[in-house]
C-alpha cells in the first residue's frame, strides 16, 4: 500500500512501530449458532442504543425511564400510605403504558430491520454462514428480548416495592407472575408485528408512522366499536356484550387484555369491565400465538428473497 | 467430480447455467480458477454477479455443478461462507456506526470469538490502511475509505478466498491504483486467493494472474495474463530531435516505413507522449533497423524498450475479428 505510514523514529529507539505484516488467524471458528447468537446481542444492545451514537440512545433509555417512573411513584405512594395494595394491578401496567411501549415498538422496529435493508448491510450477513432463518429469528428474539425488558422492568420495581411496603408475598408473587407471563406475550406479539411492518420498507420514517398507526388506529377503532356496542347492550338489557368480546380480537392490545382477563386473573380494560369469558378466551389465546406465528412466518417470506 | 477437480483449483464450474425467466445469465460455463489474483471481466449484465451468488450458494443453479475450494455449491453453502470473503459492488455500510465496531460484528457474524474479532478487525483494517479514522462513524468517510472497510469486513476472518465485486467503482485514479495495488498484496503478502470482477479490462492487466472473459453468461476466453499479454513484443522507441530533423519522431516513422515496416504514434492522448512510435518486433532484425535508421537520421535514440500489449488491445482486435466475421457471413 501507498500509504504505510512511515517510520519515522531513529534507529535503535526502543518504541520504534514495527509492520508485524500479515499474521493469519487458526483459531477457532464457531459457526452458525454464534454468529445468531452474536447478531442477537448486536441488535438488543442496539434496541437500547448500546454500541450506536449517542443520539440513538437518548430515546429509548428516555421510554425506558418513562415506562419505569410511575412504577416507582406508585410504589413510594404504597409505602407511605401503608396501602393493603399497590394502586395497580401487575397485569394493567402494561396496558395503562401502552402508548409508550407502542412508541418504543415503532422507533426500535424499523431500527432493527430497516437500516440493514436500507444501508444493503443484509446481504453482507447473508454472505457469512448465517441462513434466513437464523437472521429473522435473532431479530424476532432480540426485539422481542428488549420489549420484554422495557414492559418487566417496571413490574420488578413494582414487585420489590411491594415486597418493601411488607404486602402479601403469596398474593404479590402470584400476580408478579401472571405479569411476567402477560407481558411475555405482550413483547412477543408487538416484536412480531412491528418487525413485519418494518420489514417492509427500508425508510425509517415510513417504518414508524406504520407501526404507529397500525397499533393506535386499531386499538382507537376497536375500544369505540366495543364503546358503542356497550352503549348499545345498556339499551337492550345486556344482549350485546358477547360483541364487546369479539370486537377485542382486532387489536394487539385488547388482544393481550383478553388472555389475561380469561386467564391471568387480571381485570379487563374493556367497557364494563367485562373480559372475554374461559371459552372466548381460548380463542383470544390462539389468535395470539397464531398471529405471532404468522408474523414470524410472513419475515421468513419476506427475507427469502433477500439474496446479494 | 473429482476427474478434473486438481488440488490446486480453487473454483471449478461445469456447465453451468443459470436462467430466469426472461433472461439467461449463465449459459454452460466451464472454467477452472486456480490460486492467485483472478479478474472476472465483462460488460455490465454479462453474469458475473450471478456467478458470485452461485459460487456463495446463495442462488442455486439451473444446470450445471461448481465447486469452491474443493466443496460442492449445491450442498456446503455455509462451508464455503465460513472460508471465502465477499466485497459487494454497492454500498453495504451504515453511516452511524465506527468502522471499527462494524468489522468487529462482521467478523463475529463470520464466527470468529470476540477477543479474536477485536485483534483480527485492528490487524484488518491496519492492512487496508485506515488507522485513527477507523473510529468516526462511517458515515463521514471518503469513497476511498469506505471501499477500504468493505474489503476489511471481507478480510477479516483470513478467508482462504474473497470474491470482490467491482471494488474500483467509483474511485478517482490514485484510488484505483492503491486499491488495485492492495488486491495485488491480498495474494501476495496474506496468501488469500482473490476472484475480482470489472468491466474494464484495462486495470486488471497488471493485477491480476489470470483473466476469465465473459459476455452474455457464456465464457469468452480464459488465460493467464502472460498469455494475453505476451503473444507479440511491441517495441516502443523515443528519439532526439536535431537541426536538420526539427521533428525526429517524424522523421523516423516516414523512414521506417519507407523500409516496409508498421509504425503507430503511442501517444495515446497523454502529454509528452507524442514522441512515443510503437511498432512490432519481427525478430532481431526489427532491433537493426530502428539503431540502422536512427543512425542514419543522425538522430539521438532516447530509449527503445519492449511493451507489453494491453489486454483491452487483444480483445480489441478479437472484437473486430468478430465483427469482420459477422459482416462477412451476412
Amino acid at each position: 500500500m501507498a500509504v504505510e505510514h512511515p517510520v519515522a523514529t531513529p534507529a535503535g529507539d526502543q518504541t520504534r512501530i514495527h509492520n508485524i505484516g500479515y499474521r493469519a488467524y487458526d483459531g477457532p471458528r464457531l459457526g452458525r449458532a454464534y454468529a445468531r447468537r452474536s447478531l442477537y446481542s448486536q441488535s438488543l444492545r442496539g434496541s437500547y442504543g448500546l454500541g450506536r451514537s449517542v443520539k440513538s440512545k437518548v430515546l429509548p433509555m428516555l421510554l425506558f425511564v418513562v415506562m419505569c417512573v410511575p412504577a416507582a411513584i406508585m410504589v413510594a405512594v404504597a409505602v407511605a400510605t401503608k396501602a393493603k395494595d399497590l394502586p395497580l394491578d401487575y397485569t394493567r401496567y402494561a396496558i395503562v403504558m401502552q402508548a409508550v411501549i407502542s412508541l418504543y415498538v415503532a422507533s426500535q422496529a424499523p431500527q432493527s430491520v430497516s437500516r440493514d435493508l436500507r444501508f444493503k448491510t443484509v446481504p453482507l450477513y447473508f454472505s457469512r454462514p448465517i441462513e434466513t432463518a437464523d437472521y429473522v429469528r435473532a431479530k424476532f428474539a432480540a426485539l422481542a428480548s428488549a420489549l420484554f425488558v422495557l414492559t418487566a422492568a417496571p413490574l420488578l420495581v413494582l414487585y420489590v416495592g411491594a415486597l418493601l411496603a411488607k404486602l402479601d408475598f403469596a398474593d404479590q408473587t402470584k400476580g408478579f407472575a401472571q405479569g411476567l407471563v402477560s407481558v411475555a406475550l405482550l413483547s412477543l406479539l408487538f416484536a412480531g408485528l412491528g418487525l413485519v411492518i418494518a420489514s417492509v420498507t427500508p425508510r425509517r420514517g415510513f417504518g414508524i408512522a406504520a407501526v404507529i398507526a397500525v397499533l393506535t388506529i386499531s386499538y382507537g377503532a376497536v375500544s369505540t366499536l366495543q364503546a358503542i356496542a356497550d352503549a348499545q347492550s345498556l339499551g337492550d338489557g345486556g344482549g350485546s356484550s358477547g360483541a364487546i368480546a369479539w370486537i377485542g380480537l382486532f387489536s394487539p392490545v385488547t388482544l393481550i387484555d383478553g388472555v389475561q382477563s380469561a386467564f391471568l386473573g387480571a381485570s379487563s380494560a374493556f367497557p364494563g369491565g367485562v373480559g372475554p369469558s374461559n371459552g372466548e378466551g381460548v380463542v383470544y389465546v390462539l389468535v395470539t400465538l397464531g398471529l405471532i406465528a404468522a408474523c414470524y412466518g410472513l419475515l421468513m417470506r419476506r427475507y427469502r428473497k433477500v439474496g446479494l | 467430480m473429482g476427474h478434473y477437480l486438481r488440488s490446486v483449483t480453487v473454483i471449478a464450474t461445469e456447465s453451468l447455467s443459470k436462467r430466469f425467466p426472461r433472461v439467461t445469465a449463465l449459459d454452460r460455463l466451464s472454467v477452472d480458477v486456480g490460486p492467485g489474483v483472478t479478474g472476472l471481466v465483462g460488460a455490465n449484465g454479462a453474469g458475473k454477479s450471478t456467478l458470485i451468488k452461485i459460487l456463495l450458494g446463495l442462488s442455486p443453479a439451473t444446470e450445471g455443478r461448481a465447486e469452491v475450494l474443493g466443496l460442492d455449491v449445491a450442498t456446503k453453502g455455509a462451508d464455503i461462507r465460513e472460508r471465502v470473503g465477499y466485497m459487494p459492488e454497492h454500498d453495504c455500510l451504515p453511516p452511524d456506526v465506527s468502522a471499527t465496531e462494524f468489522v468487529v460484528h462482521m467478523a463475529r457474524m463470520s464466527g470468529l470469538p470476540p477477543t479474536a474479532a477485536r485483534e483480527r478487525t485492528a490487524d484488518t483494517l491496519r492492512h487496508v490502511g485506515l488507522y485513527e479514522e477507523r473510529y468516526r462513524p462511517i458515515g463521514g468517510y471518503s469513497t476511498g475509505m469506505k471501499q477500504r472497510v468493505k474489503l476489511a469486513q471481507a478480510l477479516v476472518h483470513d478467508p482462504q478466498l474473497v470474491f470482490l465485486d467491482e471494488p474500483t467503482n467509483g474511485l478517482d485514479p490514485v484510488g484505483r491504483d492503491e486499491m488495485l495495488g492492495l488486491i495485488r498484496r491480498i495474494y501476495t503478502d496474506f496468501g488469500i486467493s482473490v476472484l475480482v470482477t470489472s468491466h474494464l479490462l484495462g486495470e486488471l492487466e497488471r493485477t491480476c494472474d489470470h483473466v476469465v472473459v465473459v459476455d452474455g453468461g457464456k465464457l469468452l476466453r480464459s488465460s493467464s495474463t502472460t498469455d494475453f499479454t505476451q503473444t507479440t513484443t511491441t517495441l516502443a522507441i523515443e528519439v532526439t530531435d536535431t537541426d536538420e530533423h526539427p521533428d525526429g519522431t517524424r522523421a523516423v516513422r516516414e523512414a521506417l516505413h519507407a523500409r516496409g515496416a508498421d509504425v503507430v504514434d503511442g501517444g495515446g492522448g497523454l502529454p509528452g507522449a507524442g514522441h512515443v512510435l510503437l511498432l512490432t518486433a519481427q525478430g532481431e532484425e526489427t532491433y537493426d533497423l530502428v539503431r540502422d535508421v536512427v543512425a542514419d537520421l543522425g538522430l539521438g535514440l532516447v530509449r527503445m524498450e519492449q511493451r507489453r500489449h494491453h489486454i483491452s488491445e487483444v480483445f480489441k482486435s478479437e472484437d473486430e475479428q468478430r465483427k469482420e466475421a459477422v459482416g462477412h457471413g451476412s
